[in-house]
């Protein structure tokens, strides 16, 4: 069954993707602007997207587990996962930015002196380079370096969770429910190791 | 009793080319380019306080019963408007203890019908930097502290809110160490400005924001106006506050509004008005919410930024 999803997915495009991509931020903002966001459309709106851009990012990251036990090969799907999260996660830095915090000088010593800012901001300057190499030239070009440069993602989604953790007051259970999860899609990729050693040991 | 809080550029600037300029500003924002072009600065706000009321527009009923931390009901912003419904607010009563001369439990019907009911239009700032205006109704703490009578050797006031987690669904869970509790030092308490609302915008209190009976303090931090009162105890020593207790480094026992002295995650120098709009500039945070005139002798002489 998991082959015919395969070849099944074979034939579907990436392009509508970066399309559907382009929705809830564009309704996210219609909805803010004409009062549908709630009472604090700003928050709402910075807020949503940020999640967004996390949850696709741990979607990309879930493409390798998906394909090492299930055998489900959605890589072909990666590079736009990978592309939409970091749009989105700039799109929430941008509202940060523009609508939210607005003074350039509390942008600046926010990002110096509030640890769950800089954590975030961290996240998000580790996914420049790889957002910035994602097209085939640069992977060709890099070669064996693109995969190294590429595992910069794992920091990065790190950085994501614990940043919203952070900003919560207290220890709230939905972004430390986040952080395990990138945590257990990252742990799911090392421990090969340890079946090969149990089957050699049989 | 009055205050004038107004940037100089306001005067030179007619209302409605400034207001022109905003919008102008607000499309750029739009189209993201304010980000190349370098932000906004923030807008001074423009009030008075007439004798307890500010005169800026207030929010509406709906901004001001919809957007509430109210943790006994969930950490959401929209979870008390949600649930707070469960909550029975009818029949209500105050322990009033410690060092009083009348200590017992007080009936709401009762302490209602000895008080001076009043309207106060407030400025209100939240912590987490974002700010309101509201029509509160109710009656001056210091008449209640009366009613039950106060002995000299009392120096703190100690709140403590409802614990019933059958109706309180945030209660459930361990996010704060429940009942929530706040404190007030005698002469805080006493101050006119400090407030027991009853009510909103003339109707009764709605649920999410603190039925029957809330502490209303506004040149502190909304987190020290403790909701749903069932408990206040005169005592010598400080009391420990619930956020203080959870996390002393970012929450104080003062947490007078102070745009000068930083959250460790924020900067509190200026604040967003609820219901401003999504373009809307920041104002600026002023020192004790805009009441330093009426109460900034009570902190004469203490360092602000040790005792935050």
């Amino acid at each position: 069954m998991i082959d015919a999803l395969n070849r099944a997915l074979r034939k579907v495009p990436t392009w509508p993707l970066y399309l559907a991509a382009l929705l809830p931020p564009a309704w996210y903002f219609y909805a803010a602007v004409t009062g549908r966001l709630g009472i604090d459309p700003v928050k709402a709106m910075e807020h949503k997207i940020g999640l967004l851009g996390l949850q696709i990012l741990i979607a990309s990251l879930c493409v390798t587990p998906l394909r090492k036990y299930l055998g489900l090969n959605l890589l072909k799907f990666r590079r736009a996962l990978g592309l939409i999260a970091f749009f989105y996660i700039a799109l929430h830095l941008l509202v940060w930015i523009v609508l939210d915090v607005q003074i350039p000088s509390q942008i600046i010593a926010d990002i110096y002196k509030r640890p769950y800012i800089t954590i975030g901001m961290a996240g998000f300057a580790l996914m420049i380079p790889l957002a910035a190499t994602s097209y085939n030239a640069a992977i060709r070009k890099l070669g064996k370096n693109w995969r190294r440069l590429h595992k910069l993602v794992y920091p990065a989604v790190l950085l994501g969770g614990v940043h919203f953790v952070m900003l919560r007051k207290g220890w709230q259970i939905e972004p430390l429910a986040y952080l395990l999860i990138a945590v257990l899609v990252l742990l799911v990729r090392f421990p090969r190791k340890v079946p090969q050693k149990r089957f050699r040991m049989s | 009793m009055t205050t004038r809080h107004s940037l100089p550029h306001s005067q030179i600037t007619p209302e409605r080319s400034y207001l022109n300029r905003r919008s102008l500003m607000a499309g750029m924002a739009g189209a993201g380019l304010m980000a190349a072009s370098g932000a906004r600065a923030q807008q001074m706000p423009q009030f008075d306080i007439k004798g307890f009321d500010t005169t800026e527009e207030p929010n509406s009923f709906e901004e001001i019963s919809g957007y509430n931390n109210f943790y006994e009901f969930g950490t959401g912003k929209d979870d008390p408007a949600r649930y707070a419904s469960a909550l029975t607010t009818d029949p209500w009563a105050v322990e009033i203890d410690g060092l009083v001369e009348r200590p017992g439990s007080y009936g709401l019907g009762d302490i209602l019908a000895k008080m001076d009911i009043d309207e106060r239009v407030y400025r209100f700032r939240c912590v987490e930097a974002w700010s309101m205006v509201i029509p509160w109704n109710g009656f001056e703490l210091r008449q209640l502290l009366e009613l039950a009578g106060v002995q000299p050797s009392a120096k703190y006031v100690r709140f403590e809110t409802l614990f019933r987690p059958e109706e309180m669904r945030g209660q459930r869970s361990p996010i704060l160490d429940w009942p929530y509790v706040e404190g007030l030092r005698l002469d805080e308490a006493m101050h006119p400005l400090t407030f027991m609302a009853t009510g909103l915008y003339g109707k009764e209190l709605p649920n999410q924001n603190g039925a029957p009976l809330r502490l209303v303090v506004p040149w502190k931090y909304g987190f020290k106006s403790i909701k749903s009162v069932v408990k206040i105890t005169l005592q010598e020593k400080q009391p420990v506050n619930t956020w203080k207790a959870t996390n002393h480094r970012e929450y104080g026992f003062y947490s007078n509004v102070n745009p000068e002295v930083s959250h460790p995650r924020w900067s509190q120098a200026s604040e967003r008005r609820i219901g401003a709009g999504v373009f809307a500039s920041r104002i600026a945070t002023v020192k004790f919410n805009g009441y330093e005139e009426q109460v900034g002798d009570l902190y004469r002489g203490m360092d602000l930024s040790k005792n935050y």
